[in-house]
């Protein structure tokens, strides 16, 4: 009997090496969890069958095109959409040998912090089934912690990778921009959408990453790994220079159990050696989240273009070309899509570009400039991941703006380039809470040494208390 | 005392690229396939694909440039231009905005009273929108159609647009650095520039002033014209049109309009209720373009002799407009090689331009000693024989000489016996020749000659002709 809420990816790969159980095996232990768990946790926007066989079955966000198989991007505007091709990653899970458990549901098109703005009904966590499991990537996020994925793909744009981490308590990485293709993701923004692992463990994070990263043609903005991938071995932080902004402390809105597992990670790192230090990131927390959210709508807006009921998807028929596509697009799009197409075609706009769009993109350049002085310091830059756990459901929707704020933290490196890693700190209230550590450009095998030997030392277990 | 205005012309050329492939992915370009089968998800702006830009489309930009004698930008950005159209698949079109590849760059026209350059403002890289055709309704526009139907075959086919400065100052010298361009873009091998084809598009901006001032007023823009002589038309329209409105105490508008040359007449478009807002963002999918220094190095140093510096050169040899027919028909190789070969200039250009174009022959499949020997001898021979030999010059192993012994005859005595034959078989005509009817000695020379296979020399012929019935 395999246990799908604790079997790692690592050791399903040495079951199936050591030829105790099949891909196919596995696969339907996950599809069974699924019928078990699913109806409550809705993770999954739809379950597929197994047609790769010798890896170990994986979990995709439904913004990763996959042939054949609908991908909706959690928006009805594409709903029945069957993409024609692969995207560059589910390609490389499926040359990897690894089946696809199934599509996990998002908010619409990535916007979102709590999985609330999916047309398809939010996910629940499977910690708590009352509350969000983060966003945009929760039902990946959901999948893996509730034990219905032994790992999975997410999109992250502001934190959409990382955010659900820290509050399904798992391990997720945002990779730098440009390691791993864009080509067949749904765009949100492209200058900031990144596609990355989420699993149990930083080695299984680090083995996912290992598959889908590196150059791909289609994709003009990847480069190749100027290092190859290394798993994780070590235990100790011996000379690791760690950077805490000293914003942290006055950011307002962190929950005080967050600050105090947030605390705790810090001294597991000085206990293993680690030399922590402050640093100052001054305009990434007071100008980040304005910018990004000029940039990104900016971007979503002409993204978001293509969705006119001419070559694909739903189409509202009306008398004329003009209408059909307003409403199409009124018809198919939800609110959060509607709302980030006007910012971001203000943002825009001839008269407005310079004030928004271009004065974004030059704070852009300044807190690039910022990080990096303060990469030069420390090897790696933590925070918490998310001010708060897990918040019940409904208690944000209607507010975009405390929706917005959970993202505070995680947005600013999004906005460098730069990896950022989640793993587990501890708890509060129950609840999962993440550490975020940041790394340089293309410094993930020094992110995955760091949170593997803190993840050991702080013993974190990934199973829900009430699954267990 | 009335004013004497001056035209202002810019044109805005567009030049479709004949690259293998599409511009931003690997279909095929071209045309004559079936409607939608040249597509894949890139250029149907499916969810999630990406452009990856064309090099060889990089490549003939820069040839163009260097052409052009423009300053190539170490580093051009590719933007996104936004608004919502069916013959847009992804709702934007990828095309360089304010970081073009080419800038600043001139071209003479050489004109009977001296050199004109133009100055060529920029040349810029960009995707081509769809084809579409609105069905029903009667404008043919998409307002008012019923339906309309959209082939995305030419949609991501790369797209040179050419930008002039606002130096020319009549139809003519837009006529002539037309044809100049066009002819450098063939040479240069990177598209067919054919404007019924579609592959040459032409936007001319015109305006007018009075004479010696340097002022811009308002222009006008005229799109919709598919040959030179119908832009040519379409300015001076456009001119006289402006005209008429300074004279007559109005102001001129900013306005397009659509130039219809079977009327002669400009149809202003339906002017949009708000200015477009393209929403120019440079393209976050592309990265900038660096084309490195060797490639543009080598580019330089393939150019040849530019056709406008040529024109001058066998203008001093020929007439201007001469010399032009034969650069811009890309006929003046042949030219040179054949006055090179000992054949007379003038002579030689008119049977280039006029009777070999006319047989349709290939010129560069012409061995220009073969053709000199003709040129030499068209006096000579039979003008039957001597569109025969022109007609086969192109022809593989092709041999003047058979055609060189042919000699026309203008012996009285053997014409003789013809020409009162065929004067008692018509004795109306003869008549009504006497008579003062001139114009009939034509019918009496073509007769003649038909009756001899053409081989009669037909001064010869009127003379004789003339004498026996007027004499």
């Amino acid at each position: 009997m395999i246990d799908t809420l604790r079997l790692t990816a690592e050791e399903g790969l040495g079951l199936i090496e050591s030829r105790q159980v099949s891909s196919a095996e596995l696969h339907a232990a996950y599809v069974a969890a699924a019928a078990e768990r699913d109806e409550e946790i809705h993770a999954y926007l739809r379950l597929c069958e197994a047609t790769e066989t010798g890896g170990v079955p994986i979990a995709l966000k439904d913004v990763i095109s996959t042939r054949g198989i609908e991908t909706t991007a959690g928006s009805k505007i594409l709903a029945g959409y069957v993409p024609v091709f692969d995207s560059t990653v589910a390609a490389r899970c499926k040359a990897a040998g690894m089946p696809i458990i199934g599509k996990t549901n998002t908010d619409e098109f990535a916007m979102g912090s709590s999985t609330e703005n999916s047309a398809y009904g939010p996910s629940r966590n499977p910690w708590d089934p009352t509350r969000v499991p983060g966003g945009s990537g929760g039902g990946t996020a959901a999948a893996v912690s509730g034990g219905l994925a032994p790992w999975g793909l997410g999109s992250d744009t502001g934190g959409s990778i990382k955010q659900p981490s820290a509050l399904c308590g798992n391990v997720g990485l945002r990779p730098t921009y440009g390691t791993v293709s864009r080509f067949g993701i749904v765009a949100f923004a492209s200058s900031l959408d990144q596609i990355g692992p989420v699993a149990k463990t930083v080695r299984d994070v680090a083995l996912l990453y290992s598959i889908i990263a590196g150059r791909d043609v289609n994709d003009s903005t990847t480069v190749e790994l100027p290092e190859a991938v290394e798993l994780p071995t070590n235990e100790s932080l011996a000379g690791v220079r760690i950077g805490i902004p000293k914003q942290v402390w006055d950011l307002a809105g962190i929950e005080p159990g967050v600050r105090a597992s947030f605390e705790g990670a810090v001294e597991t790192a000085r206990a293993l050696g680690a030399e922590i230090g402050d640093c100052d990131l001054p305009l990434s927390f007071d100008y980040g989240m304005a910018c990004y959210y000029l940039i990104a709508p900016a971007e979503a807006s002409s993204n978001l273009a293509r969705y006119d009921g001419v070559r694909y998807g739903p189409r509202v028929d009306a008398p004329t070309y003009r209408e059909m596509v307003e409403q199409t697009r009124d018809a198919g799009f939800g609110d959060e899509p509607k709302r980030r197409i006007m910012l971001g075609t203000y943002a825009l706009s001839a008269g407005y570009y310079d004030a928004y769009y271009g004065q974004a993109q030059r704070v852009r350049t300044l807190l690039i400039r910022e990080h990096r002085a303060a990469l030069e310091q420390f090897d790696l830059i933590a925070t918490p991941t998310s001010p708060t756990v897990a918040f019940p459901i409904g208690e944000r929707a209607a507010d975009p703006l405390a929706m917005y704020a959970c993202d505070v933290m995680t947005i600013p490196s999004c906005l460098a380039g730069l990896p950022g890693l989640n793993i587990p700190s501890g708890r509060s209230e129950g609840l999962p809470v993440g550490l975020q550590l940041i790394g340089s450009q293309f410094g993930e095998n020094a992110l995955f040494r760091a949170g593997h030997a803190l993840e050991r030392a702080i013993g974190f277990d990934t199973v829900p208390e009430r699954l267990r | 005392m009335s004013t004497t205005w001056e035209t202002v012309v810019g044109l805005e050329i567009h030049v479709q690229l004949k690259t293998r492939t599409k511009m931003f992915c690997r279909c095929t370009a071209g045309y004559g396939a079936g409607e939608n089968t040249q597509t894949c998800p890139v250029c149907l702006g499916f969810p999630g694909a990406l452009p990856v830009l064309n090099r060889t489309a990089i490549e003939w930009t820069v040839k163009l440039g260097l052409a052009l004698g423009c300053e190539i930008a170490p580093r051009a950005v590719f933007a996104r231009k936004n608004y919502f159209y069916p013959d847009l698949p992804k709702g934007y079109q990828i095309s360089q905005y304010d970081m073009p590849s080419c800038e600043d760059g001139s071209m003479i026209v050489p004109m009977p009273e001296g050199e004109l350059t133009v100055g060529i403002v920029r040349a810029h890289l960009e995707e081509d929108a769809a084809k579409t055709v609105h069905m029903g309704g009667h404008s043919g526009r998409i307002g008012g159609a019923e339906y309309s139907l959209v082939d995305y075959n030419r949609g991501g086919t790369p797209l040179l647009e050419i930008v002039t400065a606002p130096d020319i100052r009549s139809s003519e010298e837009a006529k002539r650095f037309l044809l100049l361009l066009r002819q450098t873009v063939v040479e240069l091998g990177i598209s067919d520039a054919e404007m019924e084809k579609g592959t040459l598009r032409v936007d001319a901006n015109v305006s007018v002033r009075p004479e010696g001032s340097d002022e811009l007023r308002t222009r006008c823009e005229i799109k919709n014209m598919n040959s030179f002589n119908y832009i040519a038309r379409g300015i001076e329209a456009e001119a006289a049109r402006q005209i008429a409105i300074w004279e007559a105490g109005g102001e001129v508008r900013q306005e397009t309009f659509d130039f219809d040359a079977g009327s002669g007449t400009l149809t202003p478009r339906r002017s949009k209720e708000e200015a477009d807002d393209y929403r120019y963002f440079p393209e976050p999918d592309l990265v900038p373009v660096e084309p490195p220094a060797e490639m543009i190095e080598r580019l330089r140093a393939e150019l040849s002799e530019p056709p406008a510096v040529r024109v001058v050169r066998l203008g001093k040899e020929l007439d201007l407009d001469r010399a032009l027919v034969l650069v811009t028909g890309g006929l003046d190789r042949l030219f040179t090689a054949t006055v090179a070969a000992g054949a007379d200039p003038l002579a030689a250009s008119n049977v280039i331009a006029n009777n070999l174009v006319g047989a349709g022959v290939d010129p560069a499949t012409v061995d220009a000693m073969e053709l000199a020997k003709l040129v030499s001898a068209r006096e000579r021979i039979p003008r039957a024989a001597f569109d025969e030999a022109i007609g086969s010059s192109g022809d593989p192993g092709f041999s003047a000489d058979p055609f060189l012994e042919l000699e026309v005859v203008s012996d009285a005595s053997e014409l003789d016996p013809v020409i009162d034959a065929i004067i008692a078989a018509n004795p109306g005509q003869a008549a009504a020749f006497r008579a003062g009817k001139e114009g009939l000695l034509g019918f009496f020379v073509g007769q003649v000659m038909k009756e001899t296979g053409g081989q009669a020399d037909p001064r010869a012929v009127s003379e004789i002709v003339r004498g026996k019935l007027l004499g």
